[in-house]
């Protein structure tokens, strides 16, 4: 059976047109996903990290047309969502949900939260009852945790929590195959992170929903996901199952983002080892030639500079012409 | 004598429905060349408490108790007398190098401000002393990129510009409010071990304000943990995390998920925090507290027992941590 969500050669370019260009300038491109490929099955998640700049939010958004992508998105192996018309995309859009990070700032704050919630129905379904549209939000409240009191409230009467179950509500109401959660919870103060973290969990569980779930934090990722893909610069560096990602990384900023992310306990905290990575991560508008992490990795060699390592490997990709585990002379 | 002694302040805004009250009865008290992190979540009155320090409070907050910085008392001072200490002799970073640095002004100006108004440098001396603080924030090419203007660095060149820039006069105290919240996790590190290397090297103390827990367990000697506006529990930072006493530490190191633990756990804890305009009665965790009782209706004090740590909860020890 083909998978659920199967992405072969995402590309997503902006052309970049700056102050005091000529109309018959010819516009600077900006890649920001380049060459992008994985497959997701139903049930499943897939994180992505990286960081900021890396094109991650950009690779959710491409998937699902918000912003123009090229290469394929085969959808259940029969349908190529990027080949679609506006109009031809509508039914597969409530079949791909999406919850934002700001949770405040993706709720309209001129509508009640029950309107906010019952939105999505009445787009995508509208042959369904007044009566039973009622009925629906009132369910899907009750299995985010929201109270029934609540549904003639209005987004800013909320905490930043609560506006995420909002949004985490408003994308389930048409029940999507999957949901692509971009920073849902980067926004969010640590103890109320960890609840919503729960609630996806549960819902997926309960509804058998897959989830492309997009964060910098690497230890929420750890948490969620079943697999786990890292980008640098519009590239995949290296794709894994979770545990094979987390505890042998082969790729050197696998290796380097890992040992930056700071862990809550003194003493490991103080004996762990940081990869030395030099610099800020290059301008997407002038990549370096070969592999683009070469300008800041410890082990960067000659070749590296002409040839651009693919992502190779079966369940473990890694695209690197020198990979395996950082020696002690290098992290030096 | 420490280097900064708090005593009893509180800090109050008075709203349109009413006073906040955002920092309740906090005392600490921070030697010369020691690290103290203040932990806690969004609303817990980590930042009002380094604002009120500076004298930086927004025009409708109040304070009271004091705030004695190497004797002298800073609450109430005249903006003429803190001004001969803060920059000199207190500095801070702030969360967002964007918005804290003046996007008008290049980056040598600002600099060299700091030490022709403090230090009565030339203006050619402040340059060349600019230019080798930024060399030791280990900007590369400092000479060069001194002329630039902020929007010209990324925003990890930023915050080594804001912490060049409060290291100029040398202070015997850095308050540094989230100082890589802003930031990538491999620039974070890259600013924590930059920060360590001149705490050790200037021998500053330093205070560092963060909801990172993971940040302090790496930086900070001792650690206050606030929680609506009251310190719930302090300690040294190694028996704080190895056993946390009070129900909120606990339940706030459980809810962290940890990058080193095989599946990265993490427990949430129930309820929303405290809405700051109309606050629980008592302790401000009791709604959210898994051992509240009656009698945490009343507030508890912040009472010592064992070296340097003390705990503000109403419940032994024992029961909490069985």
């Amino acid at each position: 059976m083909s998978p659920l969500l199967s992405v072969r050669d995402l590309h997503v370019r902006f052309p970049i047109i700056r102050a005091g260009d000529m109309p018959w300038t010819k516009p600077r491109i900006l890649h920001a996903v380049n060459g992008v490929d994985f497959e997701l099955e139903a049930g499943q998640t897939l994180g992505v990290v990286g960081e900021s700049g890396c094109g991650k939010s950009t690779l959710a958004r491409g998937l699902i047309q918000m912003v123009p992508a090229t290469g394929q998105v085969m959808w259940r192996g029969e349908t190529d969502l990027l080949s679609l018309s506006p109009r031809q995309m509508k039914p597969y859009r409530s079949e791909i949900q999406m919850v934002f990070q700001d949770p405040l700032a993706s709720l309209n704050p001129r509508m009640t939260l029950g309107q906010i919630i019952a939105e999505p129905l009445s787009t995508h379904r509208p042959d369904i009852p007044a009566k039973e549209r009622r009925q629906r939000v009132a369910g899907m409240m009750e299995r985010v945790g929201l109270l029934p009191q609540m549904i003639n409230r209005y987004p800013h009467e909320f905490s930043g929590g609560q506006c995420q179950r909002i949004g985490i509500a408003r994308a389930l109401i048409v029940e999507p195959k999957l949901l692509i959660c971009d920073e849902p919870v980067s926004a969010l103060d640590v103890s109320i992170q960890a609840q919503v973290i729960e609630l996806l969990k549960e819902l997926q569980r309960d509804l058998g929903l897959a989830m492309i779930f997009i964060a910098h934090d690497l230890s929420v990722v750890k948490n969620i996901s079943d697999e786990v893909m890292v980008l640098y610069l519009g590239r995949i560096m290296e794709k894994a199952p979770k545990a094979r990602l987390y505890d042998d990384p082969q790729h050197p900023y696998t290796q380097a983002l890992l040992s930056a992310v700071p862990i809550p306990d003194p003493v490991a905290e103080r004996a762990k080892r940081i990869v030395p990575m030099t610099g800020d991560m290059p301008s997407p508008m002038n990549p370096p030639s070969g592999c683009v992490f070469r300008g800041r990795c410890p082990r960067a060699q000659d070749d590296c500079a002409r040839t651009v390592p693919q992502p190779e490997g079966d369940a473990h990709r890694v695209a690197c012409l020198h990979p395996g585990p950082l020696s002690a002379a290098e992290m030096a | 004598m420490s280097l900064l002694q708090i005593d009893n302040l509180s800090v109050t805004f008075d709203g349109e429905d009413g006073p906040v009250h955002a920092v309740n009865d906090l005392s600490l008290a921070i030697d010369r060349g020691e690290t103290l992190g203040i932990v806690g979540e969004s609303g817990s009155g980590k930042s009002q408490t380094a604002f009120s320090i500076m004298g930086l409070l927004a025009p409708n907050g109040r304070t009271d108790g004091s705030v004695r910085f190497d004797g002298q008392e800073l609450l109430g001072a005249k903006p003429k007398d803190l001004n001969k200490i803060r920059a000199k002799r207190i500095a801070m970073i702030f969360q967002d190098p964007m918005t804290s640095l003046n996007p008008y002004m290049r980056i040598s100006n600002q600099m060299t401000e700091v030490l022709t108004l403090h230090q009565g440098l030339s203006k050619k001396e402040a340059l060349a002393e600019s230019v080798r603080m930024l060399d030791a924030v280990k900007i590369p090419a400092a000479k060069e990129r001194v002329n630039l203007f902020p929007h010209e660095f990324s925003g990890g060149m930023r915050q080594r510009v804001m912490i060049a820039m409060s290291l100029l006069c040398q202070p015997d105290l850095l308050i540094a409010d989230e100082p890589t919240t802003a930031l990538d996790v491999t620039v974070q590190a890259q600013i924590m071990d930059l920060l360590g290397d001149l705490q050790r090297d200037f021998g500053m103390a330093t205070i560092l304000i963060t909801h990172d827990l993971g940040v302090v367990a790496g930086f900070c000697e001792r650690v206050l943990v606030m929680y609506g506006g009251r310190v719930m529990e302090e300690g040294p930072t190694e028996p704080l995390f190895a056993e946390p006493t009070h129900p909120y530490t606990r339940g706030l190191l459980a809810a962290v998920p940890r990058v080193d633990d095989v599946d990265a756990a993490m427990k949430a804890i129930p309820g929303n925090p405290p809405n700051m305009a109309a606050p629980p009665e008592g302790c401000p965790f009791r709604p959210r507290c898994g051992f509240a009782g009656e009698d945490c209706r009343v507030m508890p004090p912040l009472s010592p027992f064992a070296q340097g740590r003390a705990r503000a909860c109403h419940r032994p020890i024992a029961e909490v941590t069985a």
